[in-house]
């Protein structure tokens, strides 16, 4: 027989952002805990608001299955000693059983007597069982946790009441002084508490006081009312699934509305416009059906329609003071010229063990410049970064950015814009920040690109170089994401940076420009061609590389992110072809010879030593390799090379008596092996 | 709404009405200049310990950094806050304040009232709390919290803190667009009160204030709290601590701390109301935790009625 069980937690108001986690929490713990327990159910439904976390455990076993089974045991004479006492073996297995030595008895099995005991137990009631679900509670985990009252026990807000319905029964689960009955609560302001005969009443009886419990249920209801507002209007929304979801957990009846401001607001920059509706206000931001932003938002209330209009006019009245406000920063900020807020940034902080604002952009600048001059980029766009480099931290201090911290860059571009600058310049200001999550939007320009590689670098240099570096659990500079950002860049924009050879010449580069106290950072520079190589991986990772690729490409000697990816793109393109297991396999045993022979001369291979023709053979492969700049011919010149590599093992022996002869030899595989490097280190891969 | 629309002193009547009817005692304004009202003696100290507290009160709260020369109809130097603190936190508190919104006319069917995650924080006296902003109609209005700890003390039982913006509430209430057109009580307005005061404290925070002055008298005030916390006088070094908080923001308001200076001056000041803290419950414990007892006394005797 089952039954369906339902447990629902009321609370005070949760987080938007934990309700839906912590509802799938509490599915998992309990299905866990179910299971653990030997009780069967079909399946676990969730819902959840703000206020209530619940469960839905469908067709639940009214107990567990009962036991009558023969379990084995020791074998008689390990059993019992030579006094025909119980063993120690004997006893543990009993107790194992939860049974004693008494219920044992022999039996032969294949000529041996083994003892045996017949365990027949009743299943435990789920009624018995389910008052454990307090413990599954307790277990839970949230972000944030609180205690209350005088208790020790957090929660992520104090609990008010619990229903635990298994069918009709109450089953008493008790939660610090609260025991789980049938009775849960309706909407704060528009319900009334409800008495639950049946746990499969909850969705209903929660609906008749204005509680959708359903959070999908919940979710569409608002789409469906926007959809009507937008198709009522001829608007146009944009789809935000987080803000959709946010809004969703931050009431239990929704009614979607719309409102307006004033039109003059629509002058300023449109994102300071949704940056106040959306981040500040939880409003989904109009547009026409041209896609221009218009004079209108939607929101959604806790509640019905009654009395909206006093909702309406109380939120148009909050925008309006936040956009009078921005209107306010908007006009100060332009009295002023760039210089103006340029000249400030020597006060401003960059961080305080590393120095200014100012001090961070010069080095930025002499950052660029080397970067630019190494990839060969045009006149202009060397000027252009030039230009952005003495700017792009300025609006930091305007009090647009002050107020509104989450539009730094874009409110620099604006403004930039607005006194003249270049539109390169000005894009280029906002770039910088670009990618501002790990597979965020990377920057357009080339001046936004280089700006952009140019300041992570500064900063990862710098936090390095005073010894702020990440631990595996502790990065709160984000300088993963930094450096995440920089290999991005740098393969979108195909731009070489082998960063062994360039950091010890950037740090030189900026010697004498950066503060007295920043230590040299000559012996951080392998440290970060490490932490710049995990972040290379990460990419190779994440855009699906095959994992011995991945290992085989980063244990190579090359630095060049470009590089590596290339070698990683060849090795998965020839990954299964038929060649690729004896091509490979001939260079590997390449390095194995010289790593017997613990061989790491690298002299020219000298023609006159050679006694054979595929000496020459090979010389002359080698030679027609060496060069090639492109990973995928190279690999293409493995493959023809490949015969004559075997050829040349069938035909020489390389440990030869004359030691002259054998270092030439030997010289030669190196010269192959070099090569080989290009492609990683290719004893990593898995050759089938 | 005009025609019985509420001045703030109206409010604050009703207000202290309404939380005196919950327990609470209805205190006075305390006299040291403050940034917020968790500051007053009667938030933080009282949080710490496990004697019960309940209290409300008005409370004048500078944020130099926040004046505008009274020329922004909405930022203040100077602002009022009504704070409403009781430990135990009772059960209802959400729903005594959504009564008390009541009493001041808003009710909660003609308006959609929110409680917003906003975990509060103030890291110079130590203290963390959990809670929510409280929106009205998409408007904070008040802050309510649960103090987990204050001067770097667990706070147990836990106290709830609420705090009304009172111009923010009154804006709302009399619907003006500028907390200059409030009405304060008996026809006059907020301007006619506050203005000048505006203008003049912003002045003297971002132009006059002499900074290694100030700079002079955190130095000083610091050194007292510290001798007056060695002499077990609490409630002295508890004022002395208000006054380098204070000092502190002025500092800062005038842009003379810089980011590694602001650090170490926030460990100063946190450092302070940490030993106040620890010297205040163990005061009251060395006097047997008098509010403790006056409780179960109260209790005992109800039981044996």
């Amino acid at each position: 027989m089952t039954k369906d069980y339902l447990f629902e937690i009321g609370t005070e108001e949760m987080p938007a952002h934990v309700v839906s986690r912590s509802v799938k929490q509490l599915a998992d713990r309990t299905k866990a805990f179910l299971q653990e327990n030997g009780l069967k159910f079909k399946d676990i439904k969730t819902f959840s608001t703000p206020r209530r976390l619940t469960i839905l455990v469908e067709d639940l076993a009214e107990k567990q299955d009962d036991i009558d089974e023969i379990k084995k045991g020791p074998a008689k004479k390990i059993a019992l000693d030579q006094d025909k006492n119980w063993t120690k073996a004997a006893q543990g297995f009993v107790r194992g059983q939860n049974m004693s030595t008494d219920d044992i008895y022999f039996q032969e099995l294949k000529g041996t007597e083994y003892a045996y005991v017949h365990v027949k137990k009743e299943g435990k009631k789920a009624s018995d069982i389910l008052l454990g679900m307090s413990e599954v509670v307790k277990a839970m985990t949230f972000p944030t946790k609180m205690r209350w009252d005088s208790h020790d026990f957090e929660f992520v807000r104090p609990i008010h009441w619990l229903v635990s319905l298994f069918g009709s029964e109450v089953i008493p689960v008790k939660i610090l002084n609260i025991t789980a009955g049938r009775k849960t609560e309706g909407h704060r302001f528009l319900g009334d508490s409800v008495v639950l005969a049946n746990s499969a009443d909850y969705e209903d009886a929660l609906k008749n006081q204005f509680v959708i419990v359903d959070e999908n249920k919940r979710k569409e209801m608002i789409v469906d009312q926007m959809n009507e507002l937008v198709k009522e209007h001829g608007w146009q929304i944009k789809p935000d699934s987080n803000l959709l979801e946010e809004v969703t957990n931050l009431v239990e009846y929704p009614t979607v509305f719309a409102g307006s401001f004033a039109k003059e607001y629509l002058e300023m920059p449109q994102e300071v416009l949704i940056t106040s509706m959306k981040d500040n206000q939880r409003y989904f931001e109009v547009y026409d059906q041209n896609g221009k932003l218009i004079n209108h938002f939607i929101s959604v209330r806790n509640g019905n329609k009654n009395y909206l209009e006093n909702v309406i006019s109380g939120n148009e009245k909050v925008l309006v003071a936040r956009l009078d406000d921005a209107q306010f920063f908007y006009d100060e900020d332009r009295k002023y010229p760039l210089g103006h807020f340029v000249n400030k940034l020597k006060d401003v902080s960059f961080h305080d063990k590393i120095g200014s604002m100012a001090e961070k952009m010069n080095r930025v600048q002499i950052i660029g410049n080397y970067l630019a001059k190494r990839w060969q980029l045009d006149e202009q766009i060397v000027q252009d970064f030039d230009r952005a480099s003495v700017l792009y931290k300025f609006d930091l201090v305007t009090q647009m950015v002050g107020e509104f911290a989450e539009l730094q860059g874009i409110m620099g571009m604006h403004y930039a814009k607005l006194a003249g600058e270049k539109d390169d310049v000005a894009i280029a200001i906002k770039e910088h920040y670009m990618p501002t999550t790990a597979e965020g939007e990377l920057p357009q320009t080339t001046v936004g690109a280089l700006l952009s590689v140019a300041d992570k670098l500064d900063t990862i240099i710098t936090f390095f170089a005073v010894g702020m570096i990440p631990s595996s659990s502790n990065d709160p500079y984000a300088l993963r994401r930094y450096a995440y950002g920089i290999v991005r860049i740098l393969l979108e924009q195909k731009w070489s940076l082998p960063f062994k050879q360039v950091l010890p010449e950037l740090v030189s580069a900026l010697e004498g420009q950066t503060p007295a106290k920043l230590p040299k950072t000559e012996e951080k520079d392998q440290e970060i061609a490490a932490f710049i190589r995990d972040r290379i991986k990460q990419y190779l990772q994440k855009n699906n590389y095959k994992y011995d690729i991945v290992d085989a490409v980063l244990a190579s000697s090359q630095q060049d992110p470009i590089q590596i990816l290339s070698a990683a793109n060849v090795l998965q393109l020839h990954h299964d072809d038929e060649q690729f297991k004896p091509v490979v396999e001939s260079l590997i045993r390449i390095k194995n010879i010289l790593k017997k022979a613990k061989y790491q001369g690298k002299n020219e291979v000298q023609p006159e030593l050679f006694a054979d023709s595929s000496e020459e053979e090979l010389y002359a492969g080698v030679n027609s390799l060496a060069e090639i700049t492109n990973l995928t011919d190279l690999y293409d010149g493995f493959v023809k090379l490949q015969p004559v590599i075997d050829l040349y093992f069938e035909a020489n022996m390389i440990m030869d008596k004359d030691e002259k002869v054998k270092n030439n030899r030997l010289n030669q595989l190196s010269a192959v092996a070099r090569l080989a490097d290009n492609l990683g280190d290719l004893s990593k891969l898995v050759i089938k | 709404m005009a025609k019985n629309k509420l001045t703030i002193q109206d409010m604050i009547f009703k207000l202290e009405e309404f939380w005196s009817s919950k327990g609470c005692m209805v205190m006075p304004s305390y006299d040291v200049e403050k940034g917020a009202g968790t500051m007053s003696p009667y938030t933080f100290l009282r949080a710490v310990g496990p004697e019960p507290w309940a209290a409300c009160y008005v409370e004048p709260s500078r944020r130099p950094a926040d004046g505008r020369y009274g020329d922004n109809p909405n930022r203040l130097f100077q602002h009022h806050q009504f704070q409403v603190v009781i430990k135990p936190a009772p059960l209802d508190i959400q729903q005594y304040y959504l009564d008390s919104l009541k009493v001041l006319g808003i009710n909660a069917l003609e308006h959609d009232i929110r409680f917003v995650e906003d975990n509060w924080e103030n890291p110079s006296m130590g203290c963390a709390g959990v809670g929510w902003e409280v929106w009205l109609d998409g408007m904070e209005v008040s802050q309510f919290t649960y103090f987990q700890t204050v001067g770097e003390l667990d706070v147990k039982p836990t106290m709830s803190e609420i705090t009304y913006g009172v111009e923010r509430l009154a804006s709302y209430i009399q619907d003006v667009n500028s907390v200059f057109d409030l009405e304060w009580g008996n026809g006059v307005l907020y301007r006619d009160i506050f203005k000048e005061a505006e203008y003049e404290n912003s002045k003297y925070a971002f132009e006059e204030s002499n900074q290694e002055d100030l700079l002079k008298f955190f130095e000083v005030y610091e050194k007292t709290a510290n001798e007056l916390i060695g002499l077990n006088l609490v409630q002295p070094a508890y004022d002395y601590i208000l006054k380098c908080s204070q000092t502190f923001n002025l500092l800062d308001a005038r842009g003379a701390v810089s980011v590694t200076e602001r650090a170490g001056y926030l460990a100063r000041i946190r450092n302070l109301a940490h030993k106040v803290a620890v010297c205040f419950v163990e005061e009251r414990e060395k006097r047997g935790f008098p509010l403790l007892k006056s409780a179960e006394s109260k209790k005992a005797g109800l039981e044996n009625d």
